[in-house]
């Protein structure tokens, strides 16, 4: 029965289901990483997801507009974003309760607004697959790599991209001070709420893509908290995976595989307890995040309120 | 001030969450002359869920109908947090509704400590087959096995790979019944038919439910089925894929005219109004309730838009009629 899972089919088969499970986590991971390399937990992400998610959403199923879609997804997550950066930089309320106010709000408020202006469970057309020329041709690679939609690559690029501005530009290095030292980055006129205010906004901004990766181009459809606890698992993946955007990529990739792997499992009958297998991605990563040694540990910054002095 | 601010700021964040997710009564409060009966419910998930929060809230727009100005409810639904749901409980049963139903196999517990607090309370709980013994608690459930029985024939009828793939939420519940009542049909027709059970470990994960489907469709199976409300991600994908679905609990088919070829659907008004009776002959509760095939609890309802053969749909007809005449027999797993 094992044996059955080492054949090209399952293996082609779950590293495609991983590469489709692991999008919206990146989307919402590295918008996630961004916030705290700045020193700004925010543990709203699920709630900007699903509100992310019913917007674009709606906006595709009345306009039949993908792109507006998104854009409106982009826009209240960046609302949601901006009073989240809101409350903590300016109100100096605590991180973590003000983010799970922002959960709460999300999920209420995208059920609320399904129930009044949609009433129904209903499909919209999402975003097609596109093979990408030639590539897509090549045997095994091409289906598993090059046949996915458009948000499916957008997520994958964003990664090496939120590398290089994280490590390699200005902004990137007055992100990283922030979140380290903000009492010597604002001494050298790094403004500490603006960068926070910019990094959280962003974060919304790409939670809002990572719930609409969910309705308009994985699923096609929106249903009440169908992120079931995605927006949490993206703000431990950011804590797997060291507030890196590459170690990040591991993290998501590695649950998403051993999920996909899991559901075969289960489909080839394998004799393991459903109850068990559907456990395996959690109690890996718990494993691996526990027998890695982490040397990197978080931005010194992180949570704690900056208040100029004097 | 400073420190003030922050802390109102989420209240008032989290007081417009539960302003705007809390009871929503259905209907406005009468000034009839005569009483109007008054019934409350309380479920898990959404009223539109296409699935078990909207199987009963379809049979209250239904007794609303029959009823008008004679009939009060009010419903809160997406108390899926189960000590919400016992201060909801808690709280119609002191507001004075005559039946308070507690939809979610989950409220049990809440509702045994609350029940013998409100002697004049009709208490309803599902699904479920236990009443505690308490004189003011109805228990209900569905024999959902005997439509996943029928779902199961008529796809075994149709599967030309031999293959069907079952997306499950947590075997447990009516879940867990429809799905091995599935599997019995199924292979009542061709015991060499392979059907693959998979459950996701949630209620609610769309994207994981999608994936199972895509898994199984990747496998080789050729008709789907699943229970509860996550399974519109994998019609979803049984659509795209040009399969069969079979659905349950509430009526998929319009979500996917071509793909959703029957759906049982729960029809809780006959018990509701059984409930109704018995509170004006005097009894409160002890009563437990199966809404099945023959009761007209549930139907099996075909979808129009998908052509069937003659003889399965004679099969199904015969199926239905040996279920309820009791010649059919559906083996539990």
């Amino acid at each position: 029965m094992i044996s059955d899972l080492f054949t090209t089919t399952v293996i082609i088969g779950i590293i495609s289901s991983g590469i489709r499970l692991a999008t919206p986590y990146l989307f919402a991971s590295i918008g996630e990483m961004f916030g705290q390399r700045s020193g700004v937990l925010n543990l709203g992400v699920e709630g900007q997801m699903l509100l992310g998610a019913f917007v674009a959403f709606y906006v595709t199923l009345n306009t039949k507009n993908l792109w507006l879609g998104m854009l409106a997804a982009m826009g209240v997550g960046a609302v949601m974003g901006l009073a989240m950066a809101f409350v903590t930089v300016n109100l100096h309320a605590t991180q973590g309760i003000s983010g799970i106010g922002f959960y709460l709000f999300g999920m209420g408020m995208s059920n609320l607004l399904f129930q009044k202006l949609v009433g129904t469970v209903e499909g919209v057309k999402g975003f097609q697959k596109i093979s990408i020329p030639l590539l897509g041709k090549i045997p095994v690679l091409g289906e598993i790599f090059f046949n996915q939609n458009a948000l499916v690559y957008l997520a994958f690029l964003l990664v090496p991209v939120a590398w290089f501005v994280l490590n390699k530009t200005t902004l990137g290095l007055k992100i990283r001070a922030v979140g380290e030292n903000p009492e010597a980055a604002d001494s050298l006129g790094v403004s500490v709420a603006g960068i926070r205010y910019l990094t959280v906004i962003m974060g919304g901004v790409f939670s809002g893509i990572a719930g609409a990766s969910l309705s308009i181009a994985l699923l096609n459809v929106f249903q009440q908290n169908m992120t079931a606890g995605q927006g949490f698992i993206a703000v431990a993946l950011v804590y797997f995976g060291s507030w890196k955007p590459f170690g990040i990529l591991g993290g998501a990739l590695l649950f998403s595989l051993v999920n996909a792997l899991q559901l075969w499992i289960q489909v080839l009958g394998i004799p393991i307890p459903s109850e068990l297998a559907v456990m395996m991605p959690y109690v890996l990563t718990i494993l691996v995040l526990t027998l890695s040694v982490s040397k990197g540990q978080g931005p010194s910054a992180l949570t704690k309120v900056f208040e100029r002095e004097g | 001030m400073k420190k003030v601010l922050p802390l109102v700021s989420v209240l008032l964040v989290l007081a417009m969450f539960l302003g705007a997710c809390a009871q929503t009564p259905a209907t406005e409060p009468p000034a009839a002359s005569a009483e109007p009966l008054r019934i409350a419910v309380v479920s898990p998930s959404s009223i539109n869920d296409l699935a078990f929060t909207q199987s009963i809230s379809d049979a209250l727009l239904v007794l609303k109908a029959e009823m008008g100005d004679g009939l009060e409810y009010a419903f809160s639904e997406n108390m899926f947090v189960v000590d919400d749901a016992a201060a909801a409980i808690r709280d119609y049963a002191t507001k004075g509704y005559d039946i308070v139903i507690a939809h979610g196999s989950q409220y049990g517990s809440s509702l045994q400590e609350i029940a013998p607090d409100f002697p004049e309370t009709v208490f309803a709980w599902g699904t479920t087959v236990d009443t505690f013994g308490m004189p003011n608690v109805h228990a209900y459930e569905a024999a959902s096995d005997q439509g996943g029985y029928v779902n199961g024939v008529m796809a075994g009828m149709l599967t030309k790979s031999k293959i069907i793939g079952v997306v499950g939420p947590i075997e447990t519940g009516d879940a867990k019944l429809y799905v091995d009542g599935f599997v019995a049909g199924a292979k009542s027709v061709d015991p060499s038919i392979d059907v693959r059970v998979t459950y996701i470990g949630s209620f609610s994960d769309v994207a994981l439910a999608a994936e199972a489907a895509t898994t199984h469709i990747a496998a080789g199976a050729d008709i789907l089925t699943g229970s509860a409300q996550m399974v519109v991600g994998a019609i979803g994908k049984a659509e795209e894929a040009g399969l069969y679905w079979f659905g349950t609990q509430a009526n998929q088919n319009g979500f996917a005219p071509k793909t959703v070829v029957a759906s049982q659907v729960y029809h809780w008004e006959g018990i509701l109004r059984e409930i109704i009776a018995l509170r004006a002959a005097g009894t409160l509760g002890g009563h437990t309730f199966t809404a099945n095939l023959q009761n007209g609890g549930q139907v099996i309802t075909m979808n129009p838009e998908v052509e069937l053969s003659a003889e399965i749909k004679a099969k199904v007809e015969e199926v239905i009629a040996g279920i309820n005449d009791g010649s059919i027999v559906i083996p539990k797993p």
